[in-house]
């Protein structure tokens, strides 16, 4: 992440996302797969790393292996042939509002003050080994079992997480970047998708009625 | 850092800054908008922190104005900053002034150089 300066001296949170050049690596289709998709493959994959199964795979659409390999659901009549190269600006343009995923950071076995924000136990007066503690989990024997659901000590971070609508700000196609308004999930390096946001018509509709 | 990150920061740096140290008096021009009108507007005081890192650089400027302390934190690329001028250049070892906001009168100056 990194900020952004605008003539009237504006400054604003920016993530800075490397985007493609993806290659199209498969075309699914309706009679064929049962759904119709296509799938993009990402980066380059050593040839040793490369199973021959994803080697098969690639070669049938003649492109290179790929270290990410995602499948979308094509957005109104776009033709795409296989083994296309699609480049950032072909997608994407400032203004648009978009839906980035990606796997969050692993927080590891989290305790509930770190995971669920609870606020712990006094330092002093009397607390005896009971600092960091959820306190309570229920009451006696009604109804005599835990409720589902409530908030516990437990794994925290490494899952996947979609941000929606978030802004994209500008667009670099030489570089292949893109600068999206505030933070997307994952570790710096990390992975994520990006596609056009898909509450954004929602909200839009809402913001003309409200 | 990261090199694509420094390149995009880079395009919003500006390269008519001074050079200014912590302990230096500046005096600022600072473009202010007020509703629709945009007006300058002065403020002068003694640098007690510079944060650096490309175009996130920050820097403190303190003054005692009519007996109360105040501080403003300005980006140092800012477009707001319409001048930038050095009125002194301090002496001092410490690289984080926040001594002078317990001090007061005489003792709240910074022995200047040059």
């Amino acid at each position: 992440m990194t900020q952004t300066l605008d003539a009237s001296g504006r400054i604003q949170a920016v993530t800075v996302l490397e985007l493609g050049p993806c290659a199209v690596s498969q075309i699914k289709t309706r009679p064929i797969d049962g759904y119709d998709a296509i799938q993009i493959t990402w980066g380059r994959k050593k040839h040793s790393r490369t199973s021959s199964a994803e080697l098969g795979h690639f070669k049938k659409a003649e492109v290179a292996a790929g270290i990410a390999t995602r499948e979308f659901q094509p957005r109104g009549d776009v033709q795409l042939k296989l083994g296309q190269i699609i480049r950032v600006h072909e997608v994407f343009a400032a203004g648009d509002l978009v839906d980035v995923t990606g796997i969050s950071k692993g927080r590891g076995f989290a305790g509930v003050i770190k995971r669920h924000h609870f606020g712990g136990f006094p330092n002093s007066r009397g607390t005896h080994e009971y600092f960091r503690h959820g306190g309570s989990i229920g009451n006696r024997s009604f109804p005599g079992r835990v409720r589902k659901g409530l908030r516990m000590a437990g794994q925290m971070g490494n899952e996947r997480v979609t941000i929606l609508n978030q802004k994209i700000l500008e667009v670099l196609p030489d570089e292949n970047l893109v600068l999206v308004a505030g933070a997307v999930p994952g570790a710096n390096h990390g992975i994520v998708v990006v596609r056009h946001a898909v509450k954004q018509q929602r909200e839009l509709e809402l913001a003309v009625n409200g | 850092m990261n090199d694509v990150i420094r390149k995009l920061e880079e395009r919003s740096l500006r390269k008519d800054i001074p050079q200014f140290r912590v302990g230096d008096s500046l005096r600022l021009q600072v473009r202010v908008v007020e509703g629709e009108k945009e007006r300058i507007q002065p403020f002068e005081g003694i640098v007690i922190k510079i944060n650096r890192g490309g175009n996130r650089a920050t820097f403190t400027v303190r003054k005692v104005s009519y007996g109360i302390g105040v501080e403003r934190i300005f980006p140092l690329h800012s477009p707001r900053l319409e001048k930038i001028q050095v009125l002194s250049r301090g002496k001092v070892r410490r690289a984080r002034l926040y001594y002078l906001r317990k001090l007061s009168g005489k003792a709240a100056r910074v022995e200047t150089v040059g």
